[in-house]
């Protein structure tokens, strides 16, 4: 079978440096300085409200003895499954050697990058006490030496997410140096020069540098590939360890991470919709990529929607009645209208995929990608809250609201997702042009052996 | 010490693949070979031998479980023991999570500087730039002239017959 190419209108090499350099020359336009006063806007109200509840202290959040974290952590979790559809882009991806990832592995890592930075926020602030967050960190201390405890999935998130953090940003920027080094040639601007000169580590094109080059790629991915698997599963583990009805299921962590590329490829499909548009990227981040994305979706919520039924399934195949009972809560208790959206938006809309029609459409999937993040946000909230709010004593129940200072919190690190992003897009190569050249010289001289993606 | 270089500049993959198997066939020795992106048989073509800073992973990746492993044991068995739940001191099971994101951690971080040290990448490195649009679309062949055996006329004639923009000879203070 052949498959149409990857890439539209049969661009030179020359023409894919041209257009992804584009930035450097150009003067932002009126689209991309509304969106980034926006999200400067966003980022600056969050900035504040995080500096009055650490100023005032955690009673500014809705918690309740009850619930002692709600708001926070489901922010958290939301925000570590979006990184996880950019590692699974460019390691997994790459290990695969699928070539349709090149156009779109650079933004799905910013992605990750940003999306991990928005997840620290929550736990640092809920710590109350931001300035000691070192002491999750085991160093020898003036307190016995007491250290960490080890055995706490907690601390095994610290780990993690640190880690995760570090190698995703040193894959990026790797990533990005030959790149770096065309920038640094295109340069035009003082400020440029400098700043790409050093960012490029003097990268001269060497072919003894690109074959180690790639062999470090590779090392890399493979060592992306199961510290991605791994984040997500420690973060389920925060919950499963637990005895709390609802919680505690051996299925959490292959469900958790599902759920995790779900929620990164529905957010994927959002950011590359809005940037083909914005930045005329339409050649490279073309139909073909999108409706792959969308493939992913729509098999990966298959997968959720299973989960869903499992965890029902389980829990009135256990027998027992705090596991029936904590269910039966989540469906038609007080919190139920979060189920049903849960539901509505994670198994039922991405059925619409099946068709080609609505997959290939721009404004349908872009309509669906946001649903399905409006659907992730929600599933944590339904593990989090409906597990905890009806717990074993019943003179213990209580119900929980957000307050103004956690809403704006959540709103104000979409602020940061998108500055950070914006940025990006204007400062740094969009699109891997050292990836793309070689799809658009095969096109250019078809007869050429094809090089790997 | 000064260098001399022979560059061939080209504009086409094919041409320079050729190129370079012509020069090595009779007997030029390669310096290097600048390219925008990576190109398929390449390093075959330059005799190149596989990478080995899977080694550097390995080794760098068996520390940082080492490590990690000692410190929990340590901490938990011998510095200050705690009594969590009931579970034993040395909970190895539940060590490992955190044994294998420092694996992942140092083995990562280990094999990125090798790469660094072992290509002269990093701020303010002095590696020469042939050519400013290698970055863009040229390509570029580089021999070393290094005595009167080495023959610059036949090398010309042979990047000429191969179809080369330009060739051009340098020489470089190193």
């Amino acid at each position: 079978m052949i498959h149409p190419p990857l890439i539209d209108g049969r661009p030179t090499v020359q023409q894919v440096t041209k257009d992804i350099c584009r930035p450097l020359h150009a003067r932002p336009g009126l689209a991309w300085i509304a969106a980034f006063l926006c999200a400067l806007t966003a980022l600056l109200m969050g900035v504040g409200l995080v500096t009055y509840e650490i100023r005032t202290g955690i009673g500014t959040w809705g918690l309740n003895k009850t619930i002692g974290w709600a708001f926070d952590i489901t922010n958290f979790v939301f925000w570590v499954g979006i990184g996880h559809a950019g590692t699974l882009i460019s390691a997994i991806l790459l290990l695969f050697r699928q070539k349709w990832r090149t156009s779109i592995n650079r933004a799905a890592e910013a992605m990750t990058i940003f999306a991990v930075l928005c997840a620290a926020v929550f736990p640092v602030i809920h710590m109350g006490r931001p300035w000691l967050a070192f002491w999750v960190f085991p160093y020898p201390n003036t307190r016995g030496p007491l250290w960490v405890n080890f055995r706490s999935p907690l601390l095994w998130d610290v780990f993690a997410i640190s880690t995760y953090f570090t190698i995703s940003l040193v894959f990026w920027y790797i990533g990005m140096i030959p790149d770096l080094a065309t920038f640094r040639d295109r340069a035009e601007k003082k400020w440029q020069k400098v700043v790409y000169g050093f960012l490029s580590v003097g990268w001269n094109g060497s072919n003894r540098t690109w074959s180690r080059y790639e062999t470090l790629c590779l090392i890399l991915a493979g060592l992306a590939t199961p510290l991605v698997v791994s984040v997500h599963t420690i973060v389920s583990m925060d919950f499963a360890t637990s005895v709390i009805p609802g919680w505690h299921t051996t299925i959490f962590p292959p469900y958790f991470v599902v759920g995790a590329v779900f929620s990164g490829f529905a957010m994927v499909t959002t950011l590359l919709i809005v940037t083909r548009k914005v930045m005329n990227l339409e050649n490279y981040i073309t139909m073909r990529h999108l409706e792959a994305v969308a493939k992913v979706i729509l098999t990966t919520g298959s997968i959720v929607g299973l989960a869903y039924l499992t965890e029902l399934f389980t829990s009135w195949y256990s027998g027992s009645s705090y596991e029936q009972f904590a269910f039966k809560n989540r469906i038609i208790g007080p919190y139920g209208w979060t189920y049903v959206i849960m539901v509505t938006c994670n198994v039922i809309t991405p059925q619409f995929l099946w068709v080609k029609k609505i997959r290939t459409n721009i404004v349908t999937l872009f309509i669906i990608s946001i649903i399905v993040n409006i659907g992730m946000w929600f599933e944590r909230f339904v593990i989090i809250m409906t597990s905890l709010h009806r717990d074993y004593l019943p003179s213990s129940w209580a119900m929980y609201r957000p307050t103004f200072v956690e809403v704006g919190t959540l709103i104000g690190t979409f602020g940061l997702f998108f500055t950070c992003f914006l940025i990006f897009a204007r400062v740094l190569p969009v699109i891997a042009m050292w990836e793309v050249k070689p799809l658009a010289a095969e096109l250019i001289s078809p007869h050429r052996e094809s090089s790997h993606g | 010490m000064v260098k001399n270089f022979m560059v061939g500049v080209f504009s086409d993959e094919q041409k320079l693949l050729k190129t370079v198997c012509a020069l090595r066939g009779v007997g030029f020795q390669i310096h290097d070979v600048f390219t925008p992106y990576v190109v398929h048989g390449l390093d075959d073509a330059m005799g190149l031998r596989r990478s080995r800073l899977g080694v550097v992973t390995f080794l760098a990746g068996l520390t940082g479980l080492a490590l990690a492993m000692a410190l929990q044991f340590w901490t938990a068995v011998f510095d200050w023991r705690i009594n969590v739940g009931g579970k034993p001191d040395n909970s190895t099971l539940a060590f490992l999570p955190v044994a294998f994101e420092i694996t992942v951690l140092i083995g990562g971080l280990a094999t990125a500087l090798a790469f660094f040290l072992r290509s002269q990448l990093f701020p303010g490195s002095k590696l020469r730039i042939f050519n400013r649009h290698i970055t863009d679309h040229l390509f570029a062949v580089v021999l070393e002239i290094r005595d009167a055996s080495i023959n610059p006329d036949k090398a010309r004639k042979i990047f000429w017959d191969m179809g080369v923009l330009e060739v051009r000879e340098e020489s470089v203070n190193t």
